[in-house]
């Protein structure tokens, strides 16, 4: 693309466009090249070393019978596509496909965005105070590592958690919520740990709309509703499409919060990807199958990323 | 607290093993210092002996040999993450240990793997070889006809029942169930008599409890009937059996009546850890069927002692469903010390091991893990007898006992037993629909070529 051994007349729009570039020694190309590679040398050896690699071995292991013992283990074999065509006819990766799912638009989408979105809408023009300690105790449970997040849930929730007590008061007979509804529990969970991230950003986000076209809106006439549906949120609906690309992202690889609080079960009834690749992969040693399920769980994640960018490609075009 | 710190510990064993997948996988040696010897075994739960014994050794056998140093990597992790752990460590020769406490069941598996070193030559030449007997060398040894470990203990199953409980409730003492029936009968009895305050039996069940709810809990009693889960003789897995029916309408029958734990609590992953220092010191448990080292959890070195168990507990074997057979059977299982495949000084590191495993500390190990020693010169001394006051019940057992088929497919199927349990205690299938899935599950997983329908 640059011109500088030009023996070939210029069209206009690259003689427009010369003056513009910096430079003009002998060998910009070679100088240019050293200016970015030698500062970007260490991040890009990391991104391949621990990125780009155990992305490609994940790759090639899942078309492999790689194992963690037997013979399997010291002779890994190329196997093609049987990893995939037993995924498709497991039931279990069905219904861990739909659980993540269920999962991702339960915690992610529709409690982490309504209710971060609810929290930040609600403390704008708040007081200080109010809003150092309504901040404290939500950026608080984001803060708590996973592992404690789900062991105070799991203290709340069991047979003799917290809950129960409460609800022992009212007469409510107690039960073990984790087993009678173990989807309900790890969502609220990650609602609760989720929260602060989305809240955060979409706080930034309304902090950038301009309060004249608010007070614009409301001279016409406008109800609070009406400004926030037909200003604020279009003005803030590329924040939106950002969040829910990073919530969608950590939501569905979450795994230590439902191992700690449900181990997958009862049964498999709260066994997410994650979950069933861990099961597959470390408990019963199967390295092939577990990395392809793996990949499979890139794409739902993927599938979702394109949703929101085109979510956002739409409002480009606006 | 107690069950949250087991699973606050059951997810750090499952997060350190995923960051050892993400890291550990194609790196290459790295240098070891030949002076270090690292010992990795499991410390988990009512399990703590292992970890007694190692740190006894490492203190003395480091006085002794000041330039020596023994690594202890003590995982605390249920039986399966611990595998799990030591055969990530195992992907790489830089991590991978020296001393491995392992299960014999997966001897096979991990020498075909590479990851143990034969020890024919150590061991024949060794003083204590004598002490050993052909039932040990039969567990040792892989299907290549080498040695890959030398056995710590071995184990028996059956009912632990407590005698208060049962004489309360009018049954007569010494309890001498001879099928089944008289096991339900009884359990019926104590619970009209004793009421909600008193679970009248424990059988493990379910996919939570893991390989404790298909070796304890089922195939104690399919061993019991006329079907078995393995043919040996064609080689072929056996699905569709009567017995396989009537061992999970055993398992609906208590669950259904109340006669078990109510399905949420016996579902809670750490039941095995509960039934043994919660329920049964505190009288909750009538009967429960268990491992013979169940023991360990009430000793003086346990995590809660309970030492006035044998004044309360009795073990009776679990007789078969009619009382066919000998009328009793039993499940066995067993652990070893084996040697690392990239051990860098295996001289050092026989040495480490049999002084681990010497008369002194295989007699310390079988008091406090619960186990049935394999040497002689330990089953047989006063030291031993006195101190583990059911040794000759559990010895008569030894007859009897079946042990799982050692195949690398053993794992997926005993899933799919623990999921028809828990599949028919939930009430979400019948035992014969539940048979039905089972034999569908089976066939996919080993083919249906390896797959044989019982009497």
């Amino acid at each position: 693309m640059s011109a500088t051994t030009a023996t070939p007349p210029l069209t206009p729009d690259q003689r427009r466009r010369r003056p513009v570039r910096a430079g003009g020694g002998t060998r910009p190309g070679q100088r240019g090249a050293a200016r970015w590679i030698i500062p970007l040398g260490p991040a890009l050896f990391l991104l391949l070393a621990f990125f780009a690699g155990p992305i490609l071995w994940t790759v090639w292991a899942s078309f492999t019978n790689a194992a963690l013992t037997g013979a399997q283990a010291a002779q890994t074999e190329f196997i093609g596509l049987a990893n995939f065509e037993r995924l498709l006819a497991d039931p279990r990766f069905a219904s861990a496909t739909i659980l993540t799912i269920v999962f991702l638009l339960g915690s992610g989408v529709v409690g982490q965005t309504v209710l971060g979105l609810t929290l930040a809408l609600l403390l704008q023009n708040r007081h200080a105070l109010v809003r150092g300690a309504v901040g404290v105790i939500v950026v608080g449970a984001w803060v708590v590592p996973e592992v404690v997040a789900g062991f105070v849930w799991y203290a709340f929730l069991e047979r003799e958690g917290s809950l129960n007590a409460v609800l022992g008061f009212g007469g409510v007979e107690s039960q073990n919520w984790l087993f009678t509804a173990p989807m309900l529990a790890v969502i609220l969970a990650n609602v609760w740990k989720g929260t602060a991230f989305s809240m955060m950003t979409y706080a930034a986000g309304l902090s950038e709309v301009p309060s004249d076209l608010k007070e614009a809106a409301r001279v016409d006439g406008a109800s609070g509703f009406q400004v926030l549906f037909h200003v604020v949120l279009p003005l803030i609906r590329r924040t939106i499409a950002t969040t829910l690309l990073l919530v969608t992202l950590q939501t569905v690889q979450v795994f230590t919060l439902i191992y700690v609080m449900t181990s997958g079960g009862p049964g498999s009834r709260s066994t997410t990807l994650p979950l069933l690749m861990y099961e597959q992969a470390l408990q019963l040693g199967d390295l092939g199958y577990g990395t392809a399920i793996a990949l499979a769980l890139l794409l739902v994640a993927g599938l979702f990323s394109l949703v929101y960018v085109r979510m956002l490609g739409t409002e480009a075009k606006r | 607290m107690r069950r949250g710190k087991h699973h606050v510990l059951r997810a750090t064993g499952a997060a350190v093993a995923l960051t050892l997948v993400a890291s550990g996988c194609g790196d290459g040696g790295g240098d070891r210092d030949a002076n270090t010897v690292r010992v990795a075994y499991m410390n988990h739960g009512t399990f703590i002996a292992m970890d007694t014994l190692m740190k006894k050794v490492k203190e003395e056998f480091e006085a002794d040999n000041p330039d020596v140093t023994i690594e202890l990597n003590a995982i605390e992790a249920p039986a399966e993450d611990y595998q799990t752990q030591v055969n990530l460590m195992n992907q790489s020769a830089g991590e991978a240990p020296d001393i491995i406490y392992q299960d014999t069941f997966t001897i096979n598996q991990d020498a075909d793997a590479g990851y143990l070193a034969p020890l024919d030559e150590y061991f024949d030449n060794w003083e204590d070889a004598e002490n050993f007997g052909d039932q040990e060398r039969e567990a040792v040894t892989a299907l290549d006809g080498q040695r890959y470990g030398v056995m710590l203990g071995t184990d028996v199953r059956g009912l632990w029942y407590n005698t208060e409980l049962l004489e309360e409730a009018g049954v007569d003492t010494p309890w001498e169930p001879e099928n089944w029936d008289d096991i339900l009968e009884t359990a019926r009895e104590v619970q009209s008599e004793l009421g909600d305050d008193v679970t009248p039996l424990n059988v493990y069940s379910g996919t939570p409890a893991g390989e404790m709810a298909s070796m304890q809990g089922f195939q104690m009693l399919l061993s019991g009937t006329e079907d078995w889960i393995f043919d040996d003789e064609s080689e072929q897995w056996v699905t569709s059996s009567a017995g396989f029916t009537d061992s999970l309408e055993f398992i609906e029958t208590i669950y259904d009546e109340g006669l078990a734990l109510d399905p949420q609590d016996a579902l809670d992953a750490n039941i095995g850890t509960l039934v043994a220092e919660e329920h049964i010191p505190a009288g909750e448990l009538a009967i429960n069927l268990d491992g013979s080292w169940n023991t360990q959890s009430w000793i003086e070195e346990a995590n809660q002692p309970w030492p006035e168990w044998e004044e309360h507990m009795e073990f009776v074997p679990m007789p078969t469903q009619n009382g066919q057979g000998d009328g009793a059977t039993s499940m066995s299982g067993g652990w070893a010390l084996s040697m690392g495949q990239h051990a860098t000084d295996p001289d050092l590191v026989w040495e480490v091991m049999a002084y681990a495993l010497n008369q002194e500390h295989a007699t310390k190990f079988a008091l406090e893990g619960g186990q049935i020693p394999v040497r002689d010169d330990v089953a047989e001394s006063p030291e031993f007898l006195d101190e583990a006051p059911l040794a000759e019940e559990f010895t008569e057992l030894v007859g009897v006992t079946k042990f799982r088929p050692a195949y690398s497919d053993y794992p997926r199927v005993s899933l799919a037993i623990q999921e028809s349990m828990e599949n028919v205690m939930l009430g979400e299938a019948t035992p014969e629909e539940a048979t039905e899935l089972y034999a569908e599950e089976v066939e996919g997983i080993v083919g249906p070529d390896n797959v044989t329908s019982g009497s």
